[in-house]
C-alpha cells in the first residue's frame, strides 16, 4: 500500500511522542529473542488481522470458510500513516497486538527496530513460498538481511509512465525513453502551454521511486548499523535532474492529490505522470474527462537501452511478537498473498496488485482498460515490475524522513531552496533521529 | 435572538417560579436598547459588514459540502465546485446507505449513543458533583474542587494513549466502554455547575426542602435540579458537542469497524481516498449527513443555552 501523506495532526504527533519515550521505557523489559516456534496449535484459533483496505473481508471471508480450525477476525481503522501504525505501536507496548497487520514495505524496518515482528523464518511453509514471489518484493521482506523474513509480500506498485496519447500525437513528440528526451519532449509541451508532469512535494516515497529506478539507494544496514545515502549520487543525479525541470518551469508543482492537481490533469494542462500500478484508479477517478487519451508506457531510462523501474508503495502482512499462533498466522498470510482465489478477491475488491509471479498473470490483469482506450496496460507494468532492483531497502525512521524531505521539497518548488539541498538537510535530520532512537548508524 | 434573558438567578423570583427556568423575565432586549445611545448607521453597517463577511467565512465551507454532495464522481472535479451539476443527492445517499452493508447508518448510531447517553450520563455527573461541591461544606472541599478545575487544563488529547494503555490491562479496548466510560467525565461541567448552583440554589429553598422531610437526594432532583436546569443543559450541550468531535480517543480504542463512531469512520475512509478514489464521493455526502445531528441538536436546545450563557454574563 501506498502512504498517503496527509497532514499529521498534532494529535497524532503529541501521541507520538508518548509512544517513543513509553516504548524506550519498555524496551529493556520486553526486548530478548526469545523466539516463538512454528509449531501447529492442534487445537482451533481465532485470529485477528488488522488492515485498512476495504472489502479485504471478502477475502477472509473465503478463508474462514474453508478453514473451521483458524477462523481470522478482520480489525481495521484509518491507513497505516493515518494512525494504524500509532495504533499498532501503542498496542505491542500494552501487549494486545493484533496477530496479524498490514504493513507498507517503507514502515517495516521501523517496526522491526522496535522489535515488533516475528521472524517468519522460522515457518518452513513461508520459507519454501519465497520463489513464488518477485525477488524484488522478497527482499522487501527480507530487509536486508540473509535469512529472516517479517512479512508477507501482499502488493507492489512498479512505475510507469502514464501519458496522454492524444496530446503527445497532436504535438508530434514520440513517447521518451530516456530522461533525457523526457526533457526535450517538457520544452516542447511547454512551448505549445501545458506541462509534461507534476513534480510532488509531498510525495517523497515517488522520488525515493526514481532513485531507485537510477540504481540508488537511500539506506543500507549491515545487521549492525545503519547508513544512511539520502545524498548519493545516484540520489543527487535525480535531484538535480527535476531541480533543472522546476527552475525552468518544465514541470507544475501543484500539491499532489488536491482538486487543482486533479483539475490540472483533468483539464489537459499536465500530460503525463510517472507513477505506480494503482496510479491508474488515481487519474481514472480524478480526470474523468480524459476517459480513453491516455496510455501507459514503460519508464524513461538513465541511459538509452537500459530497463530498469522504480517502485512507489507495497504492503506486506507481517505478524507481530507476542502472537501465540504463529504457524496459523503465516498459514493465513502465505494463502491471503499468493492463492488465486484471495489474489483474485483482493483484486476485485480493492484493486490490488499481487507481489507474486502468478498473480500477475491474474485473468483481470491481463484485460484491456478502457480508461486507456482498451490497452492491457497491466502488461506494462508487469514487465516493470520484472526491473525492480531487489536491493533497495527503507529506513527505520521513514515517516520523519519523508517529513523533513518533504519541508525541504516544498522550498525548492517556491525557488527558495534546491531539491539537493533538501536532501541534505534530510540526511542530516534522518541520523539525528536515529542517533535519537540509539539506533547505530555507521560513520 | 430576541428570546428573553434571565433575571439575575439569585433573586427570589427564580425561586419562586415553579417551573425554576425562569424564562418568565420580562426584560426584553429590545427594551434594553432603547434605553442605551443609539449606534451611529456608519458603526452599525460597519459591524453588519464584518459579521457578514465571518458569516459567508463559516457558510462557504458547508455550501461547498452540499454543493460537492450532490454531484456525481466524474463532475466532482470537471464542473463548478460552487454551484450544481446534475443533482444525485439522493443516489448518492442512496450508494452510501447501501455501502457494506449500511455501516454508515451503524457508525451515526453510534455517535449518538456515545454522543446522547454519554453526555446525558456526564451532565447528571457533572450536576451533582458541582451542586455538592457549592452546597455542602466538608473538609478537602476546595481541593477537590482545584483538582477537578486542573482537570479542565489537561487536554483530552493527552489523556487518550494514558487511558488506553488502562483499558488495554482491564481487556476493555476494541469495546463500546472504551469511548463511553472516558467520555462521561466533564471536568468543566462540574465547575459550571457549581458556580451555577452556588448563584441560583439558594440555602433558603434548601432548608425549607429539608424542613418538610425532604431526603438529599430528593431535594436535588425535584428542586436543586431545576433551577440548574440553564446550566446543565449549557453542560449537555458542551459534552455532546465533545464527544460527537472526540475522534482521537476511537481512533486510539477502536478497531472493529460496527463500533466506530462517524467521525472517526469518515476520517478513516479519507485517509485511504488516494487509493480508493470511489470512498470520496461516500466521505462527501457522509461529513454532509454527519453535522445535521448536531444542527438538530443545537436548534432544539439553543434558547436554554442562551439563557444559560445570558445569566453567567450578567453575574
Amino acid at each position: 500500500m501506498r502512504h498517503t501523506k496527509r497532514a499529521v495532526t498534532a494529535a497524532l504527533l503529541t501521541s507520538a511522542a508518548l509512544a517513543l519515550t513509553g516504548c524506550a521505557a519498555g524496551d529493556s523489559g520486553s526486548g530478548g529473542g526469545d523466539a516463538a516456534s512454528c509449531e501447529p496449535a492442534g487445537e482451533d484459533v481465532t485470529l485477528t488481522f488488522t488492515s485498512w483496505i476495504p472489502g479485504i473481508e471478502d477475502a477472509v471471508a473465503i478463508w474462514n470458510e474453508a478453514n473451521a480450525d483458524i477462523q481470522v477476525e478482520v480489525q481495521t481503522g484509518p491507513s497505516g500513516n493515518a494512525g494504524t501504525y500509532q495504533n499498532f505501536f501503542n498496542q505491542l507496548e500494552a501487549g494486545n497486538a493484533p496477530d496479524l497487520g498490514q504493513i507498507e514495505y517503507d514502515a517495516l524496518p521501523n517496526f522491526r527496530v522496535q522489535d515488533g515482528l516475528e521472524d517468519l523464518a522460522a515457518c518452513e511453509d513461508v520459507v519454501a513460498a519465497q520463489d513464488q514471489f518477485l525477488d524484488w518484493t522478497w527482499g522487501q521482506v527480507t530487509l536486508g538481511t540473509e535469512d529472516e523474513v517479517y512479512g508477507v509480500p501482499q502488493d507492489q506498485g512498479p512505475m510507469a509512465l502514464f501519458y496522454r496519447s492524444d496530446l503527445f500525437e497532436q504535438a508530434g513528440i514520440e513517447v521518451p525513453t530516456t530522461w533525457e528526451e523526457y526533457r526535450e519532449a517538457a520544452v516542447t509541451i511547454r512551448e505549445q502551454g501545458g506541462y509534461i508532469t507534476n513534480f510532488s512535494q509531498t510525495d517523497i516515497n515517488q522520488f525515493a521511486g526514481f532513485v531507485w529506478q537510477a540504481g540508488g539507494q537511500w539506506f543500507a544496514n549491515d545487521g549492525d548499523a545503519w547508513t544512511v545515502e539520502l545524498t548519493s549520487d545516484e540520489s543527487m543525479t535525480v535531484a538535480d535532474y527535476w531541480q533543472d525541470l522546476i527552475e525552468n518551469d518544465l514541470v507544475a508543482t501543484y500539491p499532489a492529490w488536491t482538486d487543482e492537481w486533479n483539475n490540472a490533469y483533468n483539464s489537459g494542462e499536465v500530460w503525463s505522470w510517472n507513477s505506480a500500478v494503482w496510479g491508474a484508479n488515481s487519474i481514472a477517478s480524478g480526470a474523468p474527462d480524459t476517459a480513453g487519451d491516455w496510455s501507459v508506457a514503460l519508464a524513461p531510462q538513465w541511459e538509452s537501452g537500459d530497463s530498469a523501474a522504480g517502485n512507489w508503495g507495497g504492503s506486506s502482512i507481517a505478524v507481530f511478537k507476542g502472537t501465540d499462533h504463529l504457524y496459523e498466522a503465516a498459514k493465513f498470510a502465505l494463502w491471503l498473498n499468493t492463492s488465486e482465489e484471495a489474489l483474485t478477491s483482493l483484486n476485485q475488491t480493492a484493486a490490488i496488485y499481487p507481489a507474486t509471479e502468478a498473480g500477475l498473470e491474474l485473468p483481470t490483469l491481463t484485460e484491456g482498460v478502457e480508461f486507456y482506450g482498451g490497452q492491457p496496460i497491466y502488461d506494462v507494468f508487469a514487465e516493470a515490475a520484472a526491473q525492480v532492483s531487489p536491493d533497495f531497502v527503507w529506513g527505520p525512521t521513514m515517516t520523519q524522513t519523508y517529513a523533513d524531505v518533504s519541508d525541504g521539497f516544498k522550498a525548492a518548488a517556491s525557488g527558495s531552496s534546491t531539491l539537493g539541498e533538501a536532501l541534505e538537510k534530510g540526511q542530516a535530520s534522518t541520523i539525528d533521529a536515529l542517533e535519537a532512537q540509539s539506533i547505530p548508524v555507521a560513520e | 435572538m430576541s428570546t428573553s434573558i434571565e433575571p439575575d438567578a439569585t433573586s427570589a423570583m427564580a425561586a419562586v417560579n415553579p417551573r425554576g427556568i425562569g424564562r418568565g423575565g420580562d426584560t426584553h432586549p429590545g427594551a434594553g436598547r432603547a434605553r442605551g445611545p443609539r449606534e451611529s448607521l456608519l458603526s452599525r453597517s460597519g459591524a453588519m459588514l464584518v459579521m457578514a463577511i465571518f458569516t459567508l467565512y463559516f457558510l462557504v465551507p458547508i455550501w461547498w459540502l452540499l454543493v460537492a454532495s450532490t454531484k456525481s464522481r466524474g463532475q466532482l472535479f470537471s464542473t463548478n465546485p460552487l454551484w450544481f451539476a446534475d443533482f444525485q443527492l439522493f443516489q448518492n445517499i442512496g450508494a452510501l446507505f447501501a455501502y457494506r452493508d449500511g455501516v454508515y447508518l451503524k457508525w451515526i448510531l453510534n455517535s449518538l449513543l456515545y454522543a446522547g447517553l454519554g453526555a446525558v450520563v456526564a451532565t447528571v455527573l457533572a450536576g451533582m458533583c458541582g451542586y455538592a461541591l457549592a452546597k455542602y461544606r466538608f473538609p478537602g472541599r476546595e481541593t477537590i474542587f482545584n483538582i477537578v478545575l486542573g482537570g479542565v487544563l489537561v487536554p483530552a488529547t493527552a489523556l487518550a494513549l494514558p487511558l488506553f494503555l488502562l483499558f488495554s490491562r482491564a481487556q476493555l479496548t476494541d469495546t463500546f466502554w472504551a469511548v463511553f466510560l472516558p467520555s462521561v467525565v466533564s471536568p468543566f461541567g462540574v465547575y459550571l455547575s457549581r458556580v451555577f448552583a452556588e448563584a441560583s440554589v439558594p440555602e433558603e429553598l434548601l432548608e425549607a426542602s429539608r424542613l418538610d422531610g425532604a431526603s438529599e437526594l430528593r431535594t436535588f432532583f425535584t428542586v436543586s435540579i431545576r433551577l440548574m436546569f440553564p446550566a446543565l443543559i449549557t453542560v449537555f450541550l458542551f459534552q455532546f458537542v465533545t464527544i460527537w468531535n472526540n475522534f482521537f480517543l476511537p481512533l486510539i480504542m477502536l478497531r472493529s469497524e460496527e463500533l466506530f463512531p462517524v467521525t472517526f469512520g469518515l476520517y478513516a475512509w479519507n485517509s485511504t481516498i488516494n487509493q480508493f478514489p470511489e470512498l470520496r464521493t461516500f466521505v462527501l455526502v457522509g461529513s454532509l449527513l454527519s453535522i445535521v445531528p448536531l444542527i438538530v441538536t443545537f436548534l432544539l436546545l439553543q434558547r436554554y443555552w442562551r439563557t444559560g450563557l445570558g445569566s453567567g454574563a450578567i453575574k
